[in-house]
C-alpha cells in the first residue's frame, strides 16, 4: 500500500464507513434539479455560439437567433444527462489510468492559470516566466500527494495570444502525470489538441486514453460565451474530456443563498452537458465549478470563505445525484503571503472537498483568490492533501479481534512501540508528513534554525526537485511539440521560443 | 413641510427603501420643491451617510448598491425637471466605462460604475465586450472627461492598449483621461500602455477619478 491514500483504495469488506459529508437532503436536491430544468426554459440560456445554437435547434430547443437565447426543454436535457458517461479515466504518459473521474474517488491537482508567482526570496508576487513554470511542473511531478498536473502559471515571456498553449507545451515536455488545462481562444484549442496528439500518438489514441482535460467555463448568469462553448464542442468531437467550471458569485452574479447559487450552477451545468452531448453522444464531461460567496465588504471572490465551500459541496451532491463525475476549485486561500490565514483556509477547503468526494479538486498552491501560485504553498498544501486522503480512508479493524489478543498479551505494559503489530500498521494508520510539518521538541526546532513553516517549505521545494525524473517522451516527440509551439508563436510575432531549462 | 420631505428622502436612502425614495422624490416635485434642492438637501446627504456607514463597516456592498440605484432612479425623475429649468446638477465629471472587446466580465466594472455614480460622477456604463470604436463614439457623444476600461483576462488586457490607440487616432486623447482596471492589470501595465491611471479596487477607482479631474 502506498503511503498516500486515494479515495478508491479504502474500506475493505465493509469494515469501516467512508467518512462522508452531506449537506443537502434528497428533497432539496430534487427541488434544485427541478428548478434547474425550469430555468433552462425560462429565462433560457444565452448561447453566443452559432454551432451550439444550431445543435440545440436541431434537437428541438426553441432558439432565438436574434437574442442568442436557447430555451431547452427538459427531455433534451434528460437525454443528455443519460448519455454523458458516469465515469472515465485520465492516463499518464506511460499509458496508465491514474485519475478516475467518477464515484467517490478524490484526487488533487494544482490551481490553474495563475497570473503571478509568489517569489521564494522576496515573498512578493511577480510575473512568471518559462523557467518558473517548468520548475512548478517538476515539483508537481515529485509530490506524491498530487494526482495530476495543471497548466498552473501563465508565462509572461511569450505573447499573450499563445499563453494557453505555451503552458501546455511546457507541461507536456516535463510531466508524466495527466493534466488539467484550458484554452483562452477558439483557434489555440486546435494547437493544444495537436500538442496532445503529438504525445498520445494519434487522435484515436488521445480519445481512447486521454491525458488531458479542458476546463470550460460558462459565465454567470446563464451564458455560454463563443470561446468556451466552442472549446467544449471541439473537445466533445475529439473525445477529449471537458470539465464544466460554473462559477456563480453568490450575491453578485447569482442568488446570495447557497441553495440559490446551486440552482444557477445546476442550470448552467445542465446546459453544458446538453451542448456537449449534442456535439457528440458519450463524450466525457465533468460536473464542476469555481463558485464563490461574494465578499460584501471588499467586492471580491473569496475562495477561503466557508460559504464558498458550502456551494462547492452542495453542487457536488447534485452532480452525484445525476451520476456524473465531479470537480471543484477548493483548497485555495485569499491570503497574500503564506501565513496562518493561508493555512487555515486551504485546510478547510481541502478537507471539505475530500469529505464531499469531489473527483478532482483543483486549487493546491493557489492564493490571493485564484491569481497567485506559490511553490511553498504547494508543498504545504500537499501535506494537507495527504491528511485529507488519510481522513477519508477511514477507520478499519485491521485485525480480528481488533485489539483483544494484543492487549491481553501485553496486559498493563505500555510496550506497544516494540510490537510487530505496531510496525505492521503504523505507516498505514498514520499519515506521515514531511519536514514541512514541525513535530519536534522546542529544542530540536531551535537547533534546526527556529524556522517558520514558510522557511521549511522553501527548503523542501529545493530537496524535492532533486528527485525529479525526466518525462518519458522521446526526443522526436519533444521536437515535434516545440515545432508546433514555434509555429503558433510565429503567427503572433515571436520568432524564437524562450530556451528550455535543462530537464 | 418641505424640509420634512427632503429629510425623508435622505432617510429612505439610508434605510435602503428604493421605492420610497422614488415616491418621495415625486411627492417633493409635486409639492413644488426645487429639483436642485431635492438633490443637494435630500439625495446627496443620504448617499453621504450610506458612504460613511460603508467606510466604518456598518454597511456592506448591497446597501451601497441599493442606495446608489435608488439615487439614480430619483435622478431619472429629476432630470426632465432640471432640463425644463435649464439647470444642471453638479457633477464630479462625466465617465464612460465598459469591459473591453472579447471580455464579458461584468461585475467589477458595474460596481465601479455604480459607485462612481453614487459619488457624483455622471456615468455612462456601456456594458461588456465593447469595441474600441464604440468607446470612442461614446466618449465623443458624451464629451466624457474620463474613460474606464475593464479587462479580467490576460488575453483581453491587451485590448486596453488597442482602445487607447483608437482614442489617439480619433484625435481626442487630450480631452479624456483613461483609467484601467481588472484582475491582471497593474500600475506597470497602465504605464506601459500610456493610461492615465490604474486602481486596484472600487474605492481606489473613485479616488483616482476625483484626483485626475481636479
Amino acid at each position: 500500500m502506498r503511503d498516500v491514500y486515494n479515495g478508491d483504495q479504502i474500506i475493505q469488506e465493509g469494515r469501516g464507513v467512508r467518512p462522508q459529508f452531506r449537506m443537502l437532503s434528497d428533497d432539496l436536491i430534487e427541488q434544485i434539479i427541478a428548478e434547474g430544468f425550469q430555468l433552462l426554459m425560462d429565462p433560457g440560456v444565452r448561447v453566443h455560439n452559432r454551432e451550439a445554437l444550431g445543435l440545440l435547434a436541431d434537437a428541438g430547443a426553441d432558439v432565438d437567433l436574434e437574442s442568442q437565447i436557447a430555451y431547452i426543454p427538459r427531455d433534451i436535457v434528460e437525454r443528455a444527462l443519460e448519455t454523458a458517461p458516469s465515469e472515465f479515466y485520465l492516463y499518464d504518459l506511460g499509458g496508465e489510468p491514474v485519475v478516475h473521474y467518477g464515484g467517490d474517488s478524490v484526487q488533487f491537482d494544482p490551481g490553474s492559470a495563475a497570473i503571478t508567482l509568489l517569489d521564494s526570496e522576496t515573498q512578493a508576487q511577480r510575473a512568471p516566466v518559462t523557467a518558473d513554470f517548468v520548475k512548478f511542473v517538476k515539483l508537481v511531478e515529485v509530490l506524491p500527494q498530487l494526482d495530476a498536473q495543471s497548466t498552473a502559471l501563465i508565462c509572461t515571456d511569450v505573447p499573450e495570444e499563445i499563453g494557453d498553449l505555451y503552458r501546455l507545451y511546457l507541461a507536456l515536455s516535463y510531466m508524466r502525470k495527466p493534466i488539467v488545462t484550458g484554452a483562452f481562444r477558439k483557434d489555440t484549442w486546435w494547437t493544444m489538441k495537436d500538442l496532445l496528439v503529438a504525445v498520445a500518438g494519434s487522435e484515436d489514441a488521445l480519445a481512447e486514453r486521454p491525458i488531458a482535460i479542458f476546463d470550460v467555463c460558462p459565465s454567470p448568469p446563464l451564458l455560454w460565451s463563443d470561446l468556451t462553448c466552442q472549446n467544449m464542442i471541439d473537445c466533445a468531437r475529439y473525445g477529449v474530456p471537458s470539465e464544466l467550471v460554473s462559477m456563480p458569485l453568490a450575491g453578485a452574479t447569482a442568488p446570495v443563498t447557497v441553495a440559490g447559487a446551486v440552482v444557477q450552477h445546476t442550470a448552467e451545468c445542465m446546459s453544458g452537458v446538453t451542448i456537449c452531448q449534442l456535439a457528440s453522444r458519450g463524450a466525457p464531461i465533468v460536473w464542476g465549478g469555481s463558485p464563490a460567496a461574494f465578499d460584501m465588504r471588499e467586492g471580491t471572490t473569496p475562495m477561503g470563505a466557508v460559504g464558498t465551500w458550502m456551494i462547492d459541496v452542495a453542487y457536488t451532491e447534485v452532480g452525484k445525484a445525476l451520476d456524473l463525475p465531479t470537480h471543484a476549485y477548493l483548497g485555495m486561500s485569499d491570503a497574500k503571503i503564506v501565513d496562518a490565514q493561508c493555512g487555515l483556509e486551504s485546510a478547510g477547503g481541502t478537507l471539505m472537498a475530500a469529505l464531499a468526494g469531489v473527483n478532482m479538486v483543483s486549487g493546491a498552491g493557489m492564493m490571493d483568490f485564484e491569481s497567485c501560485q506559490s511553490y511553498e504553498k504547494l508543498v504545504i498544501d500537499a501535506e494537507i492533501i495527504g491528511m485529507a486522503k488519510r481522513l477519508i480512508a477511514g477507520v478499519e479493524a485491521r485485525d480480528q479481534p481488533i485489539a483483544l489478543g494484543l492487549m491481553r498479551e501485553l496486559g498493563h505494559r505500555a510496550d506497544y512501540l516494540g510490537q510487530l503489530h505496531t510496525a505492521k500498521w503504523f505507516s498505514k494508520e498514520q499519515y506521515i508528513p514531511s519536514a514541512v510539518i514541525d513535530r519536534g521538541s522546542l529544542d530540536a526546532w531551535k537547533r534546526k534554525g527556529s524556522k517558520t513553516a514558510w522557511e521549511r517549505a522553501r527548503d523542501r521545494v529545493g530537496e524535492l526537485l532533486t528527485g525529479y525524473q525526466p518525462s518519458p517522451i522521446s526526443d522526436d516527440v519533444r521536437s515535434e511539440l516545440r515545432a508546433i509551439t514555434l509555429t503558433a508563436a510565429r503567427t503572433f510575432g515571436m520568432d524564437e521560443l524562450p530556451p528550455l531549462p535543462e530537464s | 413641510m418641505s424640509n420634512e420631505v427632503l429629510m425623508a428622502i435622505t432617510r429612505s436612502l439610508v434605510d435602503c427603501k428604493p421605492d420610497l425614495t422614488a415616491e418621495l422624490t415625486q411627492e417633493a416635485l409635486e409639492s413644488g420643491e426645487e429639483p436642485l434642492a431635492i438633490i443637494d438637501q435630500g439625495l446627496v446627504p443620504g448617499m453621504g451617510i450610506v458612504g460613511e456607514k460603508f467606510q466604518t463597516g456598518e454597511y456592506f456592498l448591497p446597501q451601497m448598491v441599493i442606495a446608489a440605484n435608488a439615487m439614480q432612479q430619483a435622478m431619472g425623475l429629476l432630470e426632465p425637471e432640471l432640463r425644463a429649468r435649464q439647470q444642471v446638477s453638479r457633477s464630479a465629471g462625466t465617465v464612460v466605462i465598459g469591459t473591453v472587446e472579447g471580455d464579458i466580465h461584468e461585475i467589477g466594472k458595474s460596481l465601479v460604475a455604480t459607485m462612481m455614480s453614487a459619488n457624483g460622477f455622471r456615468v455612462y456604463d456601456i456594458g461588456v465586450d465593447v469595441s474600441p470604436a464604440e468607446f470612442v463614439d461614446k466618449v465623443k457623444e458624451t464629451q466624457a472627461d474620463l474613460l474606464g476600461l475593464s479587462a479580467l483576462l490576460t488575453t483581453t488586457m491587451t485590448v486596453q492598449r488597442t482602445v487607447i490607440e483608437a482614442v489617439e487616432e480619433a484625435g481626442i486623447r487630450d480631452q479624456v483621461r483613461v483609467i484601467v482596471g481588472g484582475a491582471p492589470v497593474t500600475q506597470e501595465w497602465a504605464d506601459t500602455i500610456g493610461a492615465d491611471g490604474y486602481a486596484e479596487d472600487v474605492i481606489g477607482a473613485i479616488e483616482l477619478g476625483k484626483r485626475l479631474l481636479t
